[in-house]
């Protein structure tokens, strides 16, 4: 079986997957990440989304071992410290979503449009997130949500010791490194 | 669904993917996957080894080569339509590369993958062909270039053998040309129901010439060639470009499937070719 080293939400992980594993079963099954749902499976709904390297991918069309030296950022890594990430507390306060099926995967797909266009008009929003689709809510309320989180982030930025771009993983320094995780069926926390 | 098991093999360079694929029984090269996967999600494709050509960075990027613009076939569509060569020479590539799935998919589908994939319904192949773009192939047998003309046989189906690797695809770099992808497609899928690839050279008033591609109107992309004749030496208005664009389902065969019927594409081809020819010709 391929052997794999992955960064998932700023912890590294060494493992043995069977190549036909894919991104988002690993994610569930090997490493309890089950914020990350599996939606239509066929490439389409976006449910799925998670960030490789920074850039928005559909981990249901990503082999597992296609993730080895790289690094992933679920909907799990967005809060810190129980903060919840502006984008999440804009999907809250804006009410974007009724089941929460598509949530995870829309949050991530915004921070990756965000990461290109900090101030996106409403068509724009609506464009970056063609590759994630909502069954219940009818959109409104997610634009709303991603263009209140933009501002956020934007006034974030430009405040002085702000935190990283939107959608980066936090930076972990030596000292706070978490153990690394060797056993193929261990969580992330 | 969980595809069948296979062996997963990544290359380091283009000659040990040429090796392994010799070796290998019933080998699938894996691009960026995202027409693959599904394929092997859906078990609609069960090879025996998998050969992921992700390592192969000498494989990515775009090259200024004289006449042509190279393109290595690793690069994503988002590097493509992001790229400021191509959006110089080759402006059709990066319009319809825009219109390719969505931001997810074009982080990881790449040109090679979506040429090689040859879906009637993909945008890339009307415009490799409307532009005479050439496939560079390493094989068995050595090196050998493709044009395009000769690369899509039928559905799903290229010049590419099993043992092959399409390494590039080189476009003419087109200087004074007009271009625009004309395409119609449902909200819910980005795929084409039609697809219209048009580029346009003017003198003053007058279409000087015109190349024309249809993409899903056939099991193969479709040079609409009757267009293109029709268009040489007519006045650039929109009237005698939409009378030109009459012919554009001539010599066609399109499916009949969910999306639409056949007499609907041909409707459609038609309608859409005057637009693309329109925009391609600024007017």
């Amino acid at each position: 079986m391929p052997h794999i080293r992955v960064t998932v939400d700023g912890v590294s992980y060494d493992d043995q997957v069977e190549a036909r594993r894919l991104l988002v079963h690993y994610l569930r099954e090997q490493l309890g990440k089950v914020g990350t749902p599996v939606g239509c499976d066929t490439t389409n709904c976006g449910a799925c989304t998670v960030l490789m390297d920074g850039r928005s991918v559909k981990s249901c069309s990503v082999l597992a071992c296609q993730a080895d030296g790289h690094d992933i950022t679920t909907v799990e890594g967005l809060s810190s410290d129980g903060d919840l990430h502006p984008m999440q507390r804009a999907f809250h306060e804006n009410h974007a979503l009724q089941c929460g099926y598509c949530t995870p995967g829309m949050m991530i797909a915004a921070l990756d449009l965000l990461r290109d266009n900090p101030d996106p008009s409403d068509d724009e929003i609506r464009e970056g997130l063609e590759g994630n689709m909502c069954r219940c809510t009818g959109y409104v309320n997610i634009v709303r949500a991603v263009r209140d989180a933009a501002a956020v982030l934007r006034a974030q930025a430009a405040a002085p010791g702000s935190e990283p771009r939107a959608g980066v993983p936090p930076q972990v320094t030596p000292d706070q490194e978490p153990a690394r995780q060797t056993a193929s069926g261990g969580a992330a926390s | 669904m969980i595809p069948a098991q296979f062996d997963y093999v990544r290359p380091g360079d283009v000659a040990e993917a040429v090796r392994v694929l010799a070796d290998s029984d019933e080998p699938k090269v894996m691009a960026g996957g995202q027409s693959l996967t599904p394929l092997l999600r859906f078990r609609l494709a069960y090879p025996d080894v998998v050969v992921d050509l992700s390592g192969l960075t000498e494989l990515r990027g775009v090259t200024d080569d004289g006449e042509w613009l190279r393109i290595g076939a690793m690069t994503t569509h988002d590097e493509v339509m992001n790229n400021p060569m191509v959006a110089a020479h080759c402006a059709l590539l990066s319009l319809a590369t825009r219109t390719v799935a969505d931001p997810a998919v074009r982080h990881r589908g790449t040109i090679g993958g979506s040429l090689a994939h040859a879906d009637p319904a993909g945008d890339l192949p009307a415009v490799a062909l409307a532009l005479d773009a050439e496939f560079l192939v390493s094989g068995e047998d050595g090196e050998r270039t493709v044009p395009a003309s000769e690369f899509f046989l039928d559905y799903l189906t290229t010049a590419l053998d099993v043992g092959d690797v399409l390494t590039a695809v080189r476009f003419p770099k087109m200087g004074g040309w007009g271009f625009h992808y004309e395409k119609f497609s449902q909200a819910a899928q980005a795929w084409a129901v039609v697809g219209v690839a048009a580029a346009v050279r003017r003198d003053d008033g007058t279409v000087t010439e015109a190349r024309v591609g249809l993409t899903n109107m056939g099991s193969t992309p479709v040079r609409a060639s009757e267009v293109e004749a029709a268009c040489r030496g007519v006045p650039a208005r929109l009237e005698t470009l939409r009378e030109a664009a009459q012919s554009a389902d001539a010599g066609t065969d399109p499916p009949n499937d969910l999306s639409a019927q056949a007499d609907y594409r041909r409707h459609l081809a038609r309608v859409l070719t005057g637009r693309a020819l329109a925009k391609a010709a600024g007017i």
